[in-house]
């Protein structure tokens, strides 16, 4: 299916999630979507016969700026080899998200590893905790207004 | 390998001081603990392997701290890792040395300006006695590093208390 | 007074235990985590009930560096340093993403010169891979000779750039030197002497009855269960998945090539388990050997470095490119601003995502059959962590 196709089959159940989509001009067709329906959304991707979205290429989280986190979605089904971008974007103040490792079991590490560079929080998440740095580590890195701390357990961490 | 098995001429008997002969001892069988953190343990295990062997200078790895003399901390020191290493490092006997391998455990590596988890240089939690510049050193520099190191443990006495 | 006779103890997860359980720490300074993992197994005597691996041990902010350094090709060196037994394939995962970005054709020469680059590396890594596996079920032999092979590839690479382990070759827009006079004939000798080796490997350890009892029928992997949990790879294919990036989501000139995607058959046990994994590296190793002699012989001449762009600077827009590295599936993810530095870049590395499956694989096995699954993932910690 092509991605025009393939959004369009979404927009057709979901009219009142999707918040907007591109297919043209870009080189990565995408759709955006709410953040309360992201688990609808997916669940009707990998289920629905047409689509078959059973692989889930790549969860990021980026920070835009401006106050914005967005969770960026990589879809691919093995079957049908087609591909499509499903993005969230929540607020600085209430970065919540239903989590979607009930549907792909591997979103469960990429979603530990968003919450720990970025400060996404999930909801509903099996086990919430950071992955990649030390459990007692304060703050989010990959945003754009982190401040390394000067010492961590006695270590000075600038050079 | 010292001035002391070239005096082995007929006889099988030698006159020189403890310095010497504890010395000789110890640097020609340094046992290293088995501790690859990264890009750097690669080629550790290269210098090891059939190409470059380390048998032959009477290094041989060892799993645990405990029989260990020597540890070559090869790769980058996270601040996750710092402690453990400090833990290791601990439960090592004296007389113990430690050769810091590569860039990124002499002084941060190409991660000093903004690795904001990367502890810049591992002398800022062990005291280190050799360092080997590389990213990633050579089996070659490394042989080096170590061959400096057996140099240092030459010139050690027991009259004087090492670091 | 109950207190006091039995406490409670929990593990980090949370999970608490019943009486005859304990936790057993397989600590990140261990003989066969391949570096730096560490691996929390609550055990039930010898069977083990549950693993938690807590990694992170090596994490070198590699995004952060990417967003601050000045320039599109500063970010390479990191790419090599992530997945060091690979670098090539990460160097090359991450220039196709960039050339994608910008919209530039490579030469022809350059073509060729990366799919022999990777594919040497890939039988680079494969022998690592087999001979640290050795290591670990406790063959010591197969690892010397694996390694001796391998200094005979990075003999070829030192010629070209410099370096033996970490290259920084493969360069948005092309690479950064043309190949040395004699470098194709010492290639293509390379190959002749290589492929009686690959039988050599096979006497001493893929068909030793020992390895066989401890890989077979261990740490079976469904392949339903391989595609939720995003494996790809040797991992995948071994369960008998027919998926390979170079031909299922085509990036380069592999179409001009003969060759064949290997898939796990469940000769010696079931399929899915560790020997089919084993065993498909190393038919691999066998499919990289013929496509390095078929680009060697078709190679054309050109410039290697005419389009490497003097200023990269891409439109805003963001890209998802993947290729297929030795453990399978590595991309880059790339946010551009409109910038001369990428505003977001994220790698998805086949390591990090193969190593989620690993509580899955080890429940009920004994704690023996934990280094042996661990060692089959093929994992290398600077990937999982970047």
């Amino acid at each position: 299916m092509t991605s025009q196709e393939i959004v369009d089959r979404i927009k057709a159940k979901f009219s009142d999630s999707v918040v907007e989509s591109k297919t043209e001009g870009v080189l990565q067709p995408y759709l955006k979507v709410n953040a309360e329906a992201i688990a609808t959304v997916s669940s009707y991707m990998r289920d629905d016969d047409e689509l078959r979205f059973d692989y889930l290429m790549c969860l990021s989280g980026v920070d835009y700026g401006k106050d914005v986190l967005g969770v960026v979605y990589n879809l691919y089904s093995t079957g049908k080899r087609h591909k499509i971008t499903l993005k969230v974007d929540v607020t600085k103040a209430s970065p919540e998200i239903p989590t979607v490792s009930g549907i792909w079991p591997t979103a469960d590490w990429h979603e530990r590893e968003a919450y720990d560079l970025i400060g996404v929080v999930f909801k509903g998440h099996p086990d919430l905790r950071r992955i990649l740095l030390p459990y007692d580590w304060e703050g989010h890195p990959l945003r754009k207004d982190y401040k390394v701390p000067e010492f961590y357990h006695g270590m000075k961490v600038p050079y | 390998m010292g001035l002391l098995d070239k005096q082995f001429n007929n006889s099988g008997i030698i006159v020189t001081s403890l310095d010497n002969v504890l010395n000789w001892a110890r640097l020609s069988s340094l046992w290293q603990m088995h501790f690859g953190l990264a890009c750097c343990a690669i080629e550790m295990m290269a210098a090891s392997a059939s190409n470059y062997d380390f048998d032959r200078f009477g290094v041989m790895p060892r799993a645990t701290p405990r029989q260990a003399d020597l540890i070559i901390i090869s790769g980058t020191v996270t601040l996750k890792m710092a402690e453990r290493i400090k833990r290791l490092y601990d439960q090592m006997s004296e007389p113990r040395y430690v050769i810091s391998m590569g860039s990124c455990s002499n002084c941060g590596g190409p991660y000093w300006e903004h690795g904001y988890h990367v502890l810049k240089g591992v002398d800022r939690i062990i005291p280190v006695d050799v360092y080997v510049p590389g990213c990633p050193p050579r089996p070659e520099a490394l042989m080096e590093g170590l061959i400096k190191l057996q140099e240092k443990i030459r010139s050690e006495s027991l009259a004087k208390k090492s670091a | 007074m109950s207190e006091t006779l039995s406490p409670t103890i929990t593990t980090s997860t949370g999970r608490t235990l019943r009486t005859e359980e304990m936790i057993i720490n397989m600590g990140p300074q261990h003989p066969s985590t391949h570096g730096v993992l560490r691996l929390e197994l609550v055990v039930d005597g010898e069977i083990v009930v549950d693993v938690i691996p807590h990694i992170g041990y090596l994490h070198r902010c590699f995004e952060k560096h990417a967003e601050a350094m000045t320039n599109y090709q500063q970010v390479i060196p990191y790419c090599d340093r992530m997945d060091y037994l690979a670098s090539m394939n990460m160097d090359w995962a991450y220039a196709l993403a960039v050339e994608k970005l910008l919209g530039i054709k490579v030469p022809e020469r350059v073509e060729y010169i990366r799919v022999i680059m990777a594919e040497l590396q890939r039988i680079a890594s494969h022998l690592i891979a087999l001979g640290t596996y050795g290591l670990d079920v406790g063959a010591f032999t197969p690892f010397l000779f694996m390694f001796r092979d391998r200094e005979r590839i990075l003999d070829l690479f030192e010629m070209t750039c410099g370096a033996r382990l970490l290259y920084n070759y493969i360069w948005v827009g092309g690479v950064s030197h043309d190949l040395p006079p004699g470098f194709i004939d010492k290639a293509k000798a390379f190959c002749k002497y290589f492929r009686p080796n690959i039988k050599e490997c096979n006497d001493l350890l893929t068909y030793n009855e020992i390895f066989i009892k401890r890989t077979a029928n261990v740490g079976i992997l469904p392949p339903d269960v391989g595609i939720g949990y995003g494996c790809s790879g040797p991992m995948l294919r071994g369960s008998g998945v027919n998926l390979d990036l170079r031909r299922d989501d085509p990036y380069s000139i592999y179409d001009r090539f003969n060759w064949e995607v290997i898939v796990g058959k469940g000769e010696m046990g079931t399929v899915g388990d560790c020997w089919d994994r084993y065993m498909a590296r190393v038919r691999e190793m066998e499919q990289s050997l013929n496509i390095i002699e078929q680009a060697l012989e078709q190679i054309p001449d050109g410039d290697v470095t005419s389009a490497i762009p003097k200023r990269i600077r891409p439109n805003p827009g963001e890209v998802y490119v993947r290729s297929e590295s030795p453990r399978g599936e590595i991309g880059f993810y790339i946010v551009s601003d409109g910038s001369q530095t990428p505003y977001r870049v994220k790698a998805r590395s086949p390591a990090f995502v193969n190593l989620s499956v690993l509580p899955e694989l080890c429940k009920g096995y004994m704690i023996a059959d934990v280094v042996a699954i661990a060692g089959s993932v093929d994992i290398v910690l600077g990937e999982v962590d970047r």
